[in-house]
């Protein structure tokens, strides 16, 4: 490895907001972005769900064009807005396209686009289903938009890990730029897949809230009370580079990318293991890979999403990888805000792990009346946002997604 | 009932300006969708999908290359519409 990797750049739309700051500040508010959804569906087809965490439509309206909206799936609607602002936002108005890269994640992929031509099909006939469909329902289809808008000619991935999918682009994306490959890569994940359809499924296999009588606390990672998560949508971006290239150009530098850790629990196609034995995995290889010890991590955005089953294997697993020092760290469980973005999770959560470091404030975790008592040793950073210390420390961000997948990203403050 | 030829080119311009952007204006009888306009091909089947729903008529794929014009697409639309 010739060169450190670092984050220059970071954009965002959120259920919170059009941007990072907009996020930023209503996460250190402790707002949520859970509502009853206004829409012609949930009562047509009698959901028992009918709250999410949507992203405001005005979003789209007020950045794309509207012959450019039409012919993208929100996926990459949103997918391109917040990599325009991470790019303007590293100062980067031209780049070299044979050295610049994407490494894009979706969960889900182009469900609305899907689904409506299904619907046009049956309704209308073949002939009136658009020639568009393909390329917009198609996983790498936020990929290519970001590629084309940004010239990146030095090769563009989607990865595809269902809600572990945005922390994995992050990890590949880290590897392309320490193997030499690229300059500059564009890498998060984007999912607008809040859909009858994903609703009814996830509710079918009892993974989601059903607290229809109070959105805003549906979402309560650690309570005793959980009862699933809450389903989200929007994207993350963020850019990196090498630090060569950074600094060569004085670009601004929020953190260093230390390293990234992968695993797999080949144990259960949705229900974690357990124990939480293979989750711990990746976080270690995540530190040894980083050249991090325990100690240096004050703090982890934990992937935590509200499930009952699901948020005590990860506790378990981060209490073992900090040892004596797990007081010492501030764990957020910042979708209890965001509600659950799938494919998009990891990015938006690396963006606000690097915004933690840059302004040493650790997100608060909202809607926790009582801690299960499964959730042992982890210090929660509860209701309000909490300092972390001065100096050189570390984070690290947990993604985990059906098929057992695990990803862990580490960052260094600088 | 069937439109007037004044009234397929105004709904033509308002499907080519709901695809690519371009201003209704633009969208005049002697212009040509590629050369002109810079219509590409999957662009030119949507509006032939768009086109055939608001007119109610058929045009084969077979048929789309043969409308260089947006005149030829008004001509070949109110002839379809006479069938």
């Amino acid at each position: 490895m010739t060169s450190k990797v670092v984050v220059t750049g970071i954009g965002a739309v959120t259920p919170l907001g059009a941007t990072v700051d907009a996020t930023w500040e209503a996460i250190l508010a402790g707002t949520s972005g859970v509502h009853t959804m206004d829409n012609d569906w949930s009562e047509k087809y009698g959901l028992a769900v009918d709250f999410a965490a949507q992203v405001d439509p005005q979003v789209v309206e007020d950045n794309l064009k509207r012959v450019q909206a039409k012919r993208l799936d929100p996926s990459s609607q949103f997918a391109l807005i917040s990599a325009r602002e991470a790019m303007a936002d590293a100062g980067l108005e031209e780049t070299d396209p044979e050295r610049t890269a994407v490494s894009w994640a979706t969960g889900i992929g182009g469900v609305w686009t899907l689904l409506d031509a299904w619907d046009t099909l049956q309704e209308e006939g073949p002939r009136r289903v658009m020639p568009l469909t393909v390329p917009m329902l198609m996983p790498n289809g936020p990929a290519a938009a970001i590629g084309m808008e940004f010239k990146a000619r030095a090769g563009v991935q989607t990865l595809v890990s269902a809600c572990a999918s945005s922390t994995e682009s992050l990890g590949h994306a880290y590897d392309v730029l320490a193997s030499g490959r690229a300059d500059v890569i564009i890498a998060g994940g984007s999912e607008a897949a809040i859909h009858p359809i994903t609703l009814a499924a996830f509710n079918s296999m009892q993974a989601l809230s059903r607290r229809t009588d109070s959105p805003e606390t549906a979402s309560r990672p650690y309570d005793v009370d959980r009862d699933g998560f809450v389903m989200g949508e929007g994207a993350g971006a963020l850019i990196l580079e090498t630090e060569d290239h950074a600094k060569a150009r004085g670009a601004k530098i929020y953190a260093e990318v230390a390293s990234w850790g992968i695993s797999n629990d080949a144990y259960h196609i949705t229900g974690g293991e357990p124990e939480g034995k293979h989750a711990l995995a990746a976080m270690q290889q995540a530190l040894d890979a980083g050249d991090l010890s325990a100690s240096e991590i004050k703090h982890v955005n934990a992937h935590a999403t509200s499930t009952p089953v699901g948020d005590i294997p990860e506790s378990l697993a981060i209490s073992e990888l900090l040892g004596d020092n797990v007081g010492e760290t501030l764990v957020s469980a910042t979708k209890s805000m965001t509600g659950h973005l799938l494919g998009g999770t990891g990015a938006v959560e690396a963006i606000l792990t690097v915004k933690a470091l840059q302004t040493r404030t650790a997100p608060p975790t909202i809607n926790i009346d009582e801690v299960d008592p499964k959730v042992v040793g982890i210090n929660i950073v509860r209701d309000t946002p909490a300092e972390l210390p001065s100096g050189d420390i570390a984070a690290i961000t947990n993604s985990f997604g059906f098929g057992g997948h695990n990803a862990v990203v580490a960052f260094r403050s600088v | 009932m069937a439109f007037t030829e004044a009234e397929v080119l105004a709904g033509l311009a308002e499907i080519v300006n709901e695809e690519t952007g371009l201003a209704v204006e633009a969208v005049e009888a002697n212009k040509s969708f590629t050369d002109d306009l810079d219509i590409d091909s999957i662009s030119m089947m949507t509006i032939v999908v768009n086109a055939e729903k608001k007119f109610g008529v058929k045009i084969p794929d077979d048929d789309v290359k043969d409308l260089v014009t947006v005149q030829d697409a008004v001509d070949y639309i109110n002839k379809a519409q006479e069938a």
